[in-house]
């Protein structure tokens, strides 16, 4: 049982993936002149929209929690505006956080809000799939033993990762290379992206390597 | 012997200092000189050569220029003169540049871009060594050879007016001077109508041979408000009308002597783009150097693009001119555009002297000189020169002559430049063995800190060191035996000059025992480590220590930062780590104070347990981090939760709002900043809104810890401040909006002068008379925060009024965490002690410094001093380049010895400040001997490694603060022994 669940952890992570890498290539078929570099925004904006997507298929199609007995059209309703909510409040938050770190207040907000809405769908839209508008969850999760099955566990290691890899992306940008990518808020979005993905790859060996020593009090 | 971590640290950081001192003794060449520079006697110029003929022509030749007026324009920027400026405001000046009889070059000036610095190239040829910034606030005669010099032994009659600076470097050189200090940096007319003054006099005398004008007020005018001011406009033209002046009076002198006269227009330094120089951006180096004179012919139509040349060139060329010998350590080559006109005999009669002149220099600074390319080019020219010289007698005829004349020319001038471009490499030659010894020293001192960590944070916080068995063991002996044979080897082996051997063989001596000495101690540490450590693992009485999230960042982030030094970018840019990890500390903390507030998520009964046992048996005791989440969140109240929650926003929005006052750095250097809006003229009132806030939430905060009498003291003191910045008019009075006549502010400076010593008396007394009745902690306490509270008046009164709002934050962020974060979350006194270093660091950038030379505000050293006084100059302006580390460190010592059960957490707070400070020193210094032929050394990593040393040697003197206040927090040594004793 636990294979079969690992498995098709696997091949929902592959699926994020694929849609990263279709987001970057699908673009320049329809589009002219489309690079992640020079249209960075645009690129920022499908990445979003279609890692979005795909999450919210994969919640859709396997239903890690069966979660609410109540199923009632009005509660679904307000559930769908709570999650719309906590996203947005999300982006904001990333987008303060951001300016706290050093961020231009005034220029290139567009950027920087793209970037907090990037990084909001690599975290906060797993974790409104997975968990619902439920901050008790959210702290359950992200506190030191509370998870309580592989998906809690795979959500908080490409969580963590995509925090850790925008926070390393930042550091390149006082060097005096004279890249393209070093320019606010590219390398942050990038390492992101590699955070993310490497997240997505290291979460379902981790639980295969440690499979053993991994319980879980509800299983 | 025992010591305390406190003392073994602070003795430690002493040891650290002196190695430093040694590397950089070792690491700042002296200049290239010329060895004869001691005699000054004429040496007879190099005859012309003459393959086998005879020529009689041994003396100098005759001068080109009858007169030189040299117009120095303090930071003239290139396109001042070349640009849209030059067009529009120095219309005279651009016609001749483009018309008239004149020769333009753009003249580069190395780093670094200071005044003195520059106007010893100038005047000598030579490039001066980096120290020499250091001595620009009190420059000393110049004792090499000059042209200035040169003029006066040739009985040249030369005036000056300008820069008080040329005076100082040129004592008895002037047959009449006018110096004006440039004391003032707000003042750009007086400066300036001083040296013009004089102007319509001495042009009508003509009884000198050179006049030499130095013009401060476009850099001071460049200081205040930048580049792009429109004062500057003014100012250039102003600079043209006085150009156009001398012009003309000297052409109409020329027509009745009918000889030429020189006209030299040129800049010491550029301007960057915020107005500051010092660095070597290509606004800062690019100087404009024009030659004007009557006897450059040119057609009409003939347009030039102005040269890149050196700024060194200029020294040879005037020599040439004015018919004098060529300075002796001069690494510039003559312009040629200046001697075309003349016939070529004269023109390689020049190049030759000017060749013989360098390759003389090459001889005695290089060993091996002869496998030189530029010494073979000369050898080749001179040959050349000879042949041609012969033919040129035997009157040959004219074709081949001239083809051969422009081949030595040709052969002449590349090896002027190969020569040239081989000296100027040569000022980096570096004293490797010096360097050597200091490096050696500082990581011995490291690893014996590293080696001790366990021992000095453990219980006691005391530790054995081992002194007494390594000065009679074999090892030592054989050690230093090994190291003075070396010593030995080396110094006699030397080709170039080094430091270590021309000290006297006591002091050297010395040293060696110092450096076997302390491997001998690393050595029994190490081996007392090992035999400790298998003892415990055969007992395995102790867990093993685990390390919170909070400790693995504080470590990966001085890892890190340690690590960037490496780059010369993130040198540049250190101010974007330090805020970086201080911002990603305020968000651990502000996730730490999530975790305490909302318990249950994180209870986790057997690892808190775990935590005890270590604290209790490894770690700091007193502040008890063992489960720390249960107790201490059940004890708050729901108001004092909520601020627990927020301070870490708080914090971080005060690091966000103070970032964006002063912009620091390279790459940011040039965006406007609130410190700019603050400081230009229109928005005075503001700033003095600003200033006076700034000084009474200080007071708030300051005044809650300190007794009666010095609470009046700082109001008093505070109030001081207020009037000292307004009576140098910086801010306005409210009631006095107009402003009238500024003074030095002498008298107020003063005034706060006395009760920042009165207020730092009143905290020594407290102190002391806490160490005689023992265990009276309170007293000491009190004492201590007074010793800081006069530190922050004493900031208040040097920062700069728009930094107030720094040293003003600075106090709220350090209440707060305090109050919020340190107490309730009860951190161990280690990690106290690395924030207190990071938020250090951090507000030494936010008042605007940054790692280089021009960002230091000399003006600190002026306060409430008349004259310029060299020793309590410096300690000012070191104390407000290093508010921010001293700030805070001294409100660790504070914090610490406030907690009621300290007990040794200050000495340990010590030994832990002291190994973070000594980590990045002991790191910087090998990479920047890995990085010494780097391209950006003298520009990026050597201002950097200044500082570092600067740091060091506050550190030294933070950790004795720290041990003399931790000597009376322990009962007396007998009275715990006794405990000891009973408690074993």
């Amino acid at each position: 049982m636990k294979d079969t669940d690992i498995k098709r952890l696997l091949y929902a992570h592959l699926l994020c993936i694929f849609s990263i890498i279709l987001s970057i290539f699908i673009p320049s078929v329809f589009l002219e002149n489309f690079s992640i570099l020079e249209t960075h925004l645009m690129w920022l904006c499908i990445c979003s929209v279609f890692v979005t997507a795909v999450n919210l298929v994969l919640y859709l199609v396997v239903k890690p929690n069966i979660s609410s007995k109540r199923n009632s059209l009005s509660h679904k309703v307000t559930r769908i505006l709570k999650c719309c909510i906590y996203f947005l409040m999300s982006c904001f938050s990333f987008h303060v956080i951001f300016v706290l770190y050093g961020a231009p207040l005034i220029e290139l907000v567009l950027e920087t809000f793209s970037f907090a809405v990037l990084l909001s769908t690599f975290t906060t839209v797993p974790c409104l799939c997975l968990l619902g508008p439920n901050i008790k969850a959210w702290l359950r999760v992200f506190s030191r033993n509370g998870v309580t099955s592989i998906w809690e566990n795979s959500l908080q290691i490409t969580t963590i990762s995509s925090f850790v890899g925008a926070w390393l992306g930042a550091f390149p940008i006082p060097l005096d290379w004279e890249r393209p990518w070093q320019v606010w808020p590219i390398s942050c979005t990038l390492g992101a992206t590699f955070g993310y993905v490497a997240g997505l790859v290291i979460s379902p060996l981790w639980i295969y390597w440690n499979r053993k020593q991994l319980t879980y009090k509800n299983n | 012997m025992r010591l305390g971590s406190g003392a073994f640290a602070a003795s430690c950081v002493a040891i650290e200092v002196l190695g430093v001192a040694i590397f950089l003794r070792g690491f700042f060449p002296a200049p290239v000189r010329s060895s004869s520079r001691t005699e000054h006697r004429a040496e007879p110029p190099a005859p012309e050569p003459a393959a086998g003929a005879h020529s009689n022509w041994t003396k100098l030749p005759p001068p080109l220029f009858n007169k030189v007026v040299i117009v120095l324009i303090d930071a003239l920027r290139d396109d001042f003169v070349f640009g849209s400026k030059g067009v529009k405001y120095m219309p005279y000046t651009s016609y001749l540049v483009e018309k008239g009889a004149s020769h333009s070059f753009v003249a580069e000036a190395k780093p670094p871009t200071v005044t003195m610095p520059r106007i010893k190239a100038l005047m000598t040829g030579s490039l001066p060594g980096f120290v020499d910034v250091i001595r620009n606030l009190n420059s000393p005669a110049l004792l090499e050879d000059s042209v200035i010099r040169q003029a006066k032994a040739a009985g040249k009659r030369v005036i000056f007016y300008g820069d008080e600076t040329w005076v100082k470097l040129f004592p008895k050189h002037f047959v009449e001077y006018d110096g004006t200090t440039s004391f003032f940096v707000s003042d750009y007319t007086e400066v300036d109508d001083n040296v013009t003054r004089h102007l319509d006099t001495v042009l009508k005398r003509g009884d000198w041979d050179m006049l030499i004008l130095h013009y401060l007020g476009l850099d001071h005018i460049g200081h205040i408000s930048g580049p792009n001011s429109p004062l500057i406009g003014r100012k250039l033209s102003e600079m043209d009308s006085i150009l156009m002046k001398i012009h003309t009076s000297l052409l109409s002198k020329e027509r009745e002597t009918l000889s030429p006269s020189l006209l030299v227009l040129c800049g010491d330094h550029g301007m960057s783009e915020t107005g500051s120089h010092g660095a070597s951006s290509t606004e800062e180096v690019s100087t404009p150097l024009i030659l004007i004179s009557s006897s450059f012919e040119r057609r009409p139509g003939d347009i030039r693009h102005p040269k890149r040349v050196q700024q060194t060139d200029l020294a040879a060329t005037l020599a040439i001119g004015l018919g004098l010998p060529i300075p002796k350590d001069s690494v510039g080559s003559l312009l040629f555009p200046v001697v075309e006109g003349k016939p070529v005999r004269e023109q390689l009669r020049f190049l030759h002297l000017n060749t013989v002149q360098l390759s003389k220099l090459l001889q005695e600074n290089m060993p091996s000189y002869e496998k030189d390319p530029g010494f073979e080019q000369f050898k080749m020219a001179e040959r050349l020169h000879g042949n041609w010289v012969k033919l040129h007698l035997e009157e040959n005829r004219s074709d081949v002559l001239l083809s051969l004349g422009t081949k030595v020319l040709r052969q002449y001038l590349g090896a002027l430049k190969t020569l040239s471009l081989s000296l100027s490499t040569q000022v980096a030659q570096y004293d490797i063995y010096s360097m050597a010894v200091g490096t050696v020293v500082v990581l011995e001192v490291l690893t014996l800190l590293l080696l001790s960590t366990p021992q000095a944070l453990c219980r006691g916080a005391d530790l054995e060191v081992p002194l007494r068995s390594p000065v009679f063991s074999l090892l030592f002996y054989l050690v230093f035996l090994v190291l003075s044979a070396i010593h030995v080897i080396v110094c006699t082996s030397a080709t170039s000059s080094c430091y270590l051997c021309s000290l006297p063989w006591p002091v050297a001596g010395g040293l060696m025992v110092l450096v076997s000495a302390l491997l001998c101690a690393i050595v029994s540490t190490l081996t007392r480590t090992v035999i400790e450590s298998t003892l415990l693992r055969k007992n395995a009485a102790l867990p093993s220590s685990r390390w919170s999230e909070m400790d693995l960042l504080l470590m990966l982030g001085t890892a890190g930062h340690v690590l960037s030094l490496g780059a010369s970018s993130f040198v540049e840019e250190e101010h974007q780590t330090w805020y970086f990890l201080v911002n990603t500390l305020c968000l651990a903390l502000s996730q730490e104070t999530c975790r305490s507030c909302f318990p249950g998520d994180d209870s986790k009964p057997q690892h808190s347990v775990h935590m005890l046992q270590d604290s209790a048996v490894y770690r700091a005791p007193i502040l008890h981090r063992a489960g720390h989440t249960s107790p201490s969140s059940e004890a708050l109240g729901g108001h004092t939760r909520w601020a627990i929650l927020a301070s870490p926003w708080l914090v971080l929005a005060c690091c966000r709002l103070l970032r964006s006052l002063n912009q620091t750095g390279v790459q940011g250097a040039h965006r406007p900043d609130l410190g700019l809006w603050l400081t230009s003229s229109d928005h005075k009132v503001e700033l003095s809104g600003l200033a006076a806030l700034s000084l009474l939430v200080i007071f708030l905060l300051v005044q809650r810890g300190c007794s009666l009498v010095s609470r009046a003291a700082l109001a008093l003191g505070l109030l001081g401040v207020f009037c000292y910045r307004a009576a140098i008019g910086n801010v306005l009075f409210p009631w006095q909006p107009g402003n009238k006549g500024f003074s030095k502010g002498i008298i107020e400076a003063r005034f706060v002068y006395v009760f920042v010593l009165g207020i730092l008396f009143t905290g020594t007394k407290d102190l002391l008379k806490s160490q005689v009745i023992a265990a009276d902690f309170k007293i000491k306490t009190v004492g201590l925060w007074e010793i800081y509270s006069g530190l922050v008046l004493l900031a208040a009164l040097l920062l700069r009024p728009h930094n107030l709002p720094v040293l003003a934050f600075s106090l709220l962020i350090q209440t707060v965490m305090t109050k919020f974060i340190w107490k309730p979350l009860r951190h161990d006194a280690a990690e106290i002690t690395v924030m207190h270093y990071w938020f250090g660091q951090a507000f030494f950038y936010f008042q605007g410094n940054s790692n280089n030379i021009a960002t230091i505000d000399i003006s600190a050293g002026f306060v409430g001093l008349d004259t310029y006084m060299e020793i309590p100059a410096t300690f000012l302006t070191v104390f407000g380049t290093y508010v921010g580390p001293v700030l805070w460190a001294s409100h660790l010592a504070h914090f610490l010895s406030s907690e009621a059960s300290s007990g040794p957490a200050l000495s340990r707070a010590c030994f832990c400040y002291a190994l973070i400070c000594s980590v990045p020193v002991a790191t910087y210094l090998i990479l920047v001997t890995s990085l010494r032929y780097h391209l950006f050394i003298w520009s990026v990593f050597s201002p950097k490694l200044l500082y570092e040393g600067m740091h060091l040697l506050i550190t030294a003197a933070l950790c004795a603060l720290f041990t003399a206040a931790d000597q009376n927090s322990r009962a007396g040594p007998i009275q715990r022994w006794t405990l000891e004793m009973g408690g074993s």
